[in-house]
């Protein structure tokens, strides 16, 4: 996927957005560190050049919620960074945005993550690649583009605001 | 990160900034409707105190219960250690237990050390002696590069009883690898021998160790460790070194003034200086939680493969 496609493809989340939710002003949209956070910018970006409508966007760091913390007796924790939500989600409509849907395992977190905020009305998924081999039973609302892979093949989204470029690449390992 | 933090001289002034940048994160939490995160959960902390303590025993059972974890707390006046059970063994027979970590608070320096030889479980050390008390000084690094924007090239002035001061140790160790200019003063009594060694500025006149300071930090005069006489008296000693409005006033103009408690107010510290606009103790506290859930989330993982 080229910088061309993915601009597309938010375009096209943006305008689904608009399309289910009536009354924009439940909607908010919290963006999954890393990636997940500069795409729920674009997409409130996209939002308001549309209609001219602010939407909050709050950004979530789950490493404290992850299933697979000290599960083995080697090797330093993965880093924690800041979990900034400068707004109350109670009974607010939250779009929770990240790069790659893979597992579920790190939307799981960030469901769990999500409710210790209060109790949003709903929440909806949106990601910009599913590339399937699902752990846990969850789905999608809003998918920027199915890939079909392998297990054995990994997924690198690259995004301008901290790749310096945007791009999507199945890497074989 | 090693399997204890027992010192300073355990971190790399990388952990030290990945323990400052993890603060932050957590200080988040603190800041939610619950506060509470899942993952230490199935972790069993004992918190071991053999020396009085609010600040710092309170400190890390929150922390301790924000991460989930199971706490309990030994306080030596309701535990065997009156029977005459020596620390050695007090600490086999908790080892016994099987508890994930042990933070100690000891009177004797080099406490932490003994049981991180006779113990899986991981150890904190929350004050040894005369020794040191690390989670104070990272806790003092996190609210100085708050105010500060940075540590290296810093002014910090520790001002009272350095003799008998872990928290002394601590900060100078960590202050001088971070790359910051510490001076400290006190009365030649209260001044360990050699202390030049560890790259500070020592001076006997307070006016010229505060002046144009960025940070200055006051140590309590330490009576219940005071065998002889170290000081004429409190009220001379707070004549010469004590700090008031006047001695802030040779520091630079946006000075922060710390103190790790508990203060005497008119000792080592006026009340008006206590209380007063530069004054950062109490932020020192609500840091201290941050720091302490920090700590204990890095030393939960895996220890370094070397």
């Amino acid at each position: 996927m080229d910088a061309v496609r993915i601009e597309r493809s938010l375009a096209r989340i943006a305008h689904e957005i608009l399309e289910r939710n009536r009354g924009l002003e439940a909607l908010a949209l919290v963006g999954i560190r890393t990636r997940g956070v500069p795409l729920a910018r674009r997409l409130a970006h996209t939002i308001h050049e549309i209609n001219q409508h602010e939407i909050p966007t709050g950004t979530l760091d789950i490493t404290l919620y992850r299933d697979d913390l000290m599960r083995t007796a080697v090797g330093a924790q993965p880093v924690v960074r800041r979990t900034e939500i400068p707004f109350s989600i109670d009974d607010k409509r939250i779009l929770l945005v990240d790069d790659v849907l893979y597992t579920g395992r790190t939307i799981r977190a960030a469901l769990d993550a999500l409710i210790e905020f209060g109790r949003p009305r709903a929440i909806q998924l949106i990601v910009l690649v599913d590339r399937g081999h699902r752990e846990l039973p969850i789905k999608a609302d809003y998918v920027g583009k199915n890939l079909p892979t392998s297990r054995s093949q990994s997924v690198q989204v690259h995004l301008t605001e901290i790749d310096g470029r945007d791009e999507v690449e199945i890497l074989e390992s | 990160m090693k399997k204890d933090l027992l010192s300073i001289d355990d971190l790399t002034s990388d952990e030290i900034y990945l323990i400052l940048d993890t603060t932050e994160a957590m200080r988040e939490i603190g800041q939610r409707p619950i506060k509470k995160v899942p993952t230490l959960r199935g972790k069993t902390i004992v918190n071991l105190f053999y020396e009085a303590s609010t600040r710092t025993r309170t400190s890390f059972e929150i922390a301790e219960k924000r991460l989930s974890a199971d706490t309990l707390n030994i306080a030596v006046a309701t535990s065997s250690v009156l029977k005459g059970e020596t620390l050695a063994d007090t600490a086999m027979n908790i080892e016994a237990m099987a508890p994930d970590m042990i933070v100690l608070r000891h009177a004797s320096s080099g406490a932490g050390h003994l049981l991180s030889r006779i113990c899986r479980s991981r150890i904190i050390n929350a004050g040894d002696g005369m020794h040191e008390h690390p989670t104070q000084a990272l806790l003092d690094a996190f609210t100085i590069r708050e105010h500060k924007k940075r540590i290296e090239g810093l002014k910090v002035t520790i001002v009272g009883d350095l003799l008998h001061s872990r928290v002394l140790r601590s900060n100078v160790k960590l202050l001088t690898k971070l790359g910051a200019e510490v001076w400290v003063s006190g009365p030649p009594t209260l001044v360990p021998p050699g202390i030049e060694r560890f790259g500070v500025r020592v001076s006997a006149r307070i006016d010229e160790a505060v002046a144009d300071a960025d940070v200055i930090m006051m140590l309590r005069i330490q009576q219940e460790r005071m065998q002889g006489a170290f000081i004429p008296s409190l009220r001379e000693y707070f004549h010469t070194f004590g700090m008031t409005r006047a001695r802030v006033a040779k520091a630079k103009p946006d000075v922060i003034i710390m103190h790790p408690g508990p203060m005497n107010r008119g000792v080592e510290i006026a009340s008006d200086v206590a209380d007063g606009p530069y004054s950062v103790i109490l932020e020192q506290v609500a840091n201290g939680v941050s720091v302490r859930m920090a700590v204990l989330y890095l030393l939960a993982g895996g220890v370094d493969v070397d």
